[in-house]
């Protein structure tokens, strides 16, 4: 988590290694500088209020001072870090510091050199290019930093287990995989979605029935998600979708019919006569004309023999699931597995 | 003229039926021993679809009623036909199962004496919809049925009858009707052409009402006809989507039309019954019951559309069998007659091992849609088994 910049430590804020880190050793404290960026906001609030918290813990009269940088001017500034005439101990929170005024950046780059042993300054700068001279400058004066970037779409279930940790609860990788499934990519949603399943969870591993109860309302989405991943020939995550709509409750019925949907779709898309313009088109295979890119796209990796294999699969896992066949769970997994590898065959 | 004539090629089990009618006269004169032998007071009559098997069971039960052992001319006779005779119960569901509600409501009558003094008869035509349920509930009355009740429970097969039920109940098995007497009975009663007779005879296979309805019905012919033309249309994968949904289509169609035209009647029966837009009609119920009917309906709505479904599977089937009739030189007349030449083709092109997977297809297919697979997807699957080979 460190990238070298500076001496200060460096980490993500959303990464639960770095937080816990943090807390335990290089936990803010009185006569630090802690700069925040990034654009995240969610995950800059949160630095920011786990900063206050930390310097706070076990004390009641921490003054905490919040303000734009911008409204900086020097006076304001050497009141605010100057020597305390009460002796108490303070937080000074600087956000937006990309607006700093330009003739204050040598006064705040001296305090960083020389910070106050009573006083906790947080600089928060929103990333971008703006200010970031002041950046690198404090950068060199070996604050710390943690960076409020929004984790990557594949990095969501790290975030999601650190929630978790960081709240006292456990959840393994394919539960966390679930949650971003359910919840979507908003890192608030996450974060609430995830505190309310540590709190209601009663200190259990929190399982996949568990977010099935709170979150399991989108059985259409979830079913589409395994249709869309198997037509797409990614089998494992396909699977992974699978697992997780079964857990979730989801009937093994829509899972067929999502499916059957799709290679339908897909069929009638591949075999239409050339030529036809967008809305014919969508007529004649059955869909809305938005739909049309996707199944382009969807239709690269098909054949025709391809695609008959994957629909007598499909017909098939229907009927298992009908009864034919005492486990649904595996002839959708079975179907799931045929239909993605047909996908590329030629 | 008799209440047997319209069991067309059923001379076997008539003549069962006959004797247990004597038997039942006899016993009604207080006769007993070798006079009354043929007689039994359960009956289970099964016979593949279209047999006749809800026929028989209503032709016995006006010979019963009859003083000339089913003369098929007196009230007795005529009422016992229509369903109207005071002392006989024809119980029919178009639903998927018999509700248990609605078998106490048979065991109540069946246990009250026959008005005209004669029997008690009760017929169950659809004995393989009783719920397992229905059928306890009828143990008890077919096993010591009143002295002048005779039950007289129809199914397609002993399997799709309980077991329980099945034990208590002497078994009458009826046989697919043959052709000729099939077309015999076309031109008797429909006064068609013997082509016509003929046609219609050899493409319902043996089912009765299936064979007046091509007889007599021109739109049926051409369902049949488009039907037909699937095999040679599947030409690639498109193809064969296509005419999965025509199937699917028509037989929507299809049972829409059959249920509209009672629907509506049966509701209009019912808020009558219910006095609905009168004095004194209980809204909330009134709307409870509707309500009811109308889910009941939406059951046999899909249920006729399955029934539909299959009548062209069977058809298709049928028409393989042909092809196959050519390939091995079996030299059985063809079912198809009218299309010799296409099949002869298509036999030509194709190989009997292919043929008998297609028609394996077409069997997998109906078993999934008994099953309840969406009707799209088994068609679908089906159509590309059947282009495949
Ligand atoms: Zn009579």
């Amino acid at each position: 988590m460190t990238n070298g910049v500076g001496a200060g430590i460096v980490g993500r804020a959303w990464d639960a290694g770095f937080v816990m880190a943090a807390r335990r050793s290089a936990a803010p404290k009185l006569g630090d500088v802690l700069l925040v960026t990034g654009s995240e906001t969610f995950l800059a609030d949160r630095a920011v209020r786990s900063a206050i918290a930390a310097v706070s813990k076990g004390k009641s009269d921490v003054e905490v001072t919040d303000l734009g940088a911008g409204e900086l001017d020097v006076g304001v500034f050497a009141e605010l870090t100057g020597p305390s005439l009460f002796s108490a101990e303070r937080v000074l929170v600087l956000r937006m510091l990309e607006n700093l005024p330009t003739e204050m950046v040598p006064y705040l780059l001296e305090y960083a050199g020389a910070p106050a042993d009573d006083m906790l300054v947080v600089l928060v700068h929103s990333g971008g290019q703006k200010g970031k001279a002041v950046l690198d400058k404090l950068r060199k004066a070996s604050v710390n930093e943690v960076v409020a970037t929004a984790p990557k779409t594949w990095e969501l279930p790290q975030f999601v287990a650190g929630e978790i940790r960081l709240l006292g609860g456990t959840i393994d990788e394919r539960g966390a995989a679930a949650l971003v499934d359910a919840v979507g990519h908003d890192l608030r949603a996450l974060a609430g979605a995830c505190s309310q399943l540590v709190s209601d969870s009663g200190g259990q591993a929190i399982s996949t029935d568990l977010i099935g109860q709170y979150f399991g309302g989108r059985a259409e989405v979830t079913s589409f998600a395994v249709a869309d991943a198997a037509i797409a020939g990614r089998t494992e995550p396909a699977l992974e979708q699978l697992r997780w709509a079964l857990d979730c409750g989801v009937a093994a019925v829509l899972v067929t019919s999502a499916m059957a949907g799709g290679l339908r779709g897909l069929a009638k898309y591949s075999s239409a006569p050339p030529g036809l313009r967008e809305a014919d088109l969508a007529r004649e295979v059955g869909v809305p004309p938005w739909k049309l890119k996707t199944l382009r796209q969807q239709a690269r990796g098909w054949t025709p023999g391809g695609l008959a294999t994957a629909i007598k699969a499909v017909a098939q896992a229907d009927a298992d699931v009908k009864g034919a066949s005492g486990d649904a769970g595996y002839a959708l997994e079975r179907m799931v597995i045929t239909v993605s590898r047909a996908h590329g065959r030629r | 003229m008799s209440v047997w004539d319209d069991l067309v090629g059923q001379e076997p089990a008539v003549g069962i039926l006959q004797r247990a009618v004597s038997g039942a006269a006899a016993r009604l004169r207080g006769e007993s021993g070798a006079a009354t032998a043929g007689m039994t007071h359960a009956w289970l009559i099964t016979g593949p679809p279209g047999s006749g098997r809800s026929n028989a069971g209503r032709a016995f039960a006006a010979a019963l009623q009859c003083a000339n052992e089913g003369c098929g001319e007196c009230n007795e006779c005529r009422t016992a036909l229509s369903g109207a005779h005071p002392d006989v119960s024809l119980i029919r569901t178009e639903l998927l199962s018999i509700r248990v509600s609605e078998i106490r409501e048979l065991i109540r009558r069946a246990a009250m004496s026959p008005t005209q003094g004669r029997w008690q008869v009760m017929v169950v035509e659809d004995a393989d919809r009783l719920t397992e349920q229905a059928a306890d509930a009828l143990l008890k009355s077919i096993e010591e049925p009143g002295p002048k009740t005779i039950w007289v429970l129809c199914a397609p097969t002993v399997e799709d009858v309980v077991p329980t039920i099945r034990s208590r109940c002497r078994l009458l098995v009826l046989r697919t009707p043959p052709v000729p007497a099939v077309a015999e009975m076309l031109s008797r009663t429909l006064g068609v052409d013997a082509e016509l007779a003929g046609f219609a005879a050899r493409a319902a296979q043996g089912h009765i009402g299936r064979a007046r309805a091509l007889a007599r019905d021109e739109t049926v012919r051409e369902r049949r006809t488009k039907v037909l033309e699937v095999p040679f249309a599947l030409r690639d994968l498109g193809a064969c989507l296509k005419a999965a949904q025509q199937l699917a289509e028509a037989a929507k169609e299809e049972a829409k039309g059959s249920a509209a035209a009672v629907d509506e009647k049966e509701r209009a029966a019912l808020e009558q019954a219910l006095g609905v837009g009168t004095k004194g009609a209980k809204p909330r119920e009134a709307a409870a019951a509707v309500k009811d009917l109308e889910e009941q309906q939406k059951a046999r709505a899909k249920r006729w559309e399955r029934d539909v479904l299959d009548r062209s599977l069977v058809d298709l089937m049928a028409l393989y069998r042909d092809v196959l009739v050519v390939q091995t030189r079996a030299g059985s007349e063809l079912i198809n007659a009218e299309l010799h030449t296409s099949i002869v083709q298509f036999a030509e092109r194709t190989t009997p091992e292919q043929t008998i997977r297609r028609i394996d297809a077409l069997a997998a297919c109906r078993e999934a849609i008994e099953m309840n697979v969406a009707p799209l997807l088994a068609l679908e699957a089906m159509t590309i088994a059947l282009f495949e080979g």
